[in-house]
């Protein structure tokens, strides 16, 4: 099938390697932006949070609340039995990077003072509409499409625009899941110039 | 654009692609890191059932309508200061029409009714 015959060269060890070094050095950058921003940890003053920082806290944890509800996701798929190879090794990468995003965010709210989030008991996913490795493939692209979205009506909110550009790190990378899980499903990568 | 000469079942339509903006944190029958919008219309805010929601929400007093809604979402930390919903909003009117109109829609469905 040529979406298999597409997704394969997306996960091959080398370009796999490849795009996890460079995924790794984008998120090393936002890292940077985010832990050792001055800016950013001059919010948090002897542990206590002032408005703007609490508001900074607020949004950093609604990204971290869906970040870690997407770990589940995808950890819901991996287990499905329903992705084969190379769908399956798709699923895995990219639910690392969420689990990057997730413990990156937790951190910066930790260093912002605030009290972060935590995973839920049990989350509910519609798995008994999940028949098929499109259905799951489907599913996928539909949150990670969310997410874009999330993350895009964040951005502006910060008050602190080095946080703001860490966000917009993660939004490139939700947009990039996005694309590749469209084109896994034989659809448009990329079906618009402008996301919303 | 839309307005309100469109058809309501172009509305709906217009509308089920806008609510795909909220499908990071929202579904229709569940909770997720935001509450259900089944049931949404008449609904006092922060009032479903075992969802954990921020102070600000329980505090603010709103029986969701197409009104309130449409308030909402142009700006949710406008009106509701404290929000947990960290989001921007939506700030085309027509969009904001076409997601009620796609709501209310979809709290009629069997989804919901179930």
């Amino acid at each position: 099938m040529s979406f298999l015959n597409q997704t394969d060269e997306l996960v091959q060890p080398n370009a796999r390697r490849s795009f996890l070094g460079q995924s790794g050095l984008l998120l090393s950058g936002a890292a940077v932006a985010l832990l050792a921003g001055r800016d950013a940890l001059a919010a948090s003053k002897g542990g206590k949070v002032d408005e703007a920082g609490a508001s900074d806290v607020r949004i950093l944890n609604t990204a971290l609340g869906a970040e870690l509800e997407a770990i589940a996701a995808y950890q819901v798929g991996a287990e499905s039995g329903l992705l084969q190879k190379p769908a399956l090794d798709l699923a895995v990468t990219f639910q690392g990077h969420h689990k990057a995003h997730a413990d990156l965010l937790q951190k910066t709210i930790f260093k912002l003072g605030g009290q972060a989030v935590e995973a839920k008991k049990a989350y509910t996913f519609p798995t008994d509409k999940l028949k098929s490795q499109a259905d799951v493939l489907r599913f996928a692209a539909m949150l990670e499409k969310g997410a874009v979205s999330a993350y895009l009506g964040a951005v502006p909110l910060f008050g602190n625009r080095e946080l703001a550009q860490a966000a917009a790190s993660i939004l490139g990378d939700e947009a990039m899941h996005w694309a590749v899980l469209r084109n896994a499903l034989g659809e448009a990568p990329v079906p618009s110039a402008f996301m919303s | 654009m839309a307005s309100t000469n469109v058809p309501l079942s172009a509305q709906i339509k217009a509308g089920e692609a806008v609510y795909s903006r909220c499908l990071a944190c929202h579904a229709l029958a569940y909770d997720r890191t935001g509450p259900r919008h089944c049931g949404l219309f008449g609904r006092r805010a922060g009032s479903v059932k075992g969802f954990s929601y921020s102070e600000a929400m329980k505090k603010s007093d709103i029986v969701w309508n197409a009104k309130t809604l449409d308030r909402f979402l142009t700006n949710p930390a406008a009106m509701v200061p404290g929000t947990t919903m960290t989001y921007a909003g939506v700030a085309n009117p027509d969009e904001r029409r076409e997601l009620i109109a796609y709501l209310k829609h979809v709290n009629d469905t069997p989804e919901c009714k179930q």
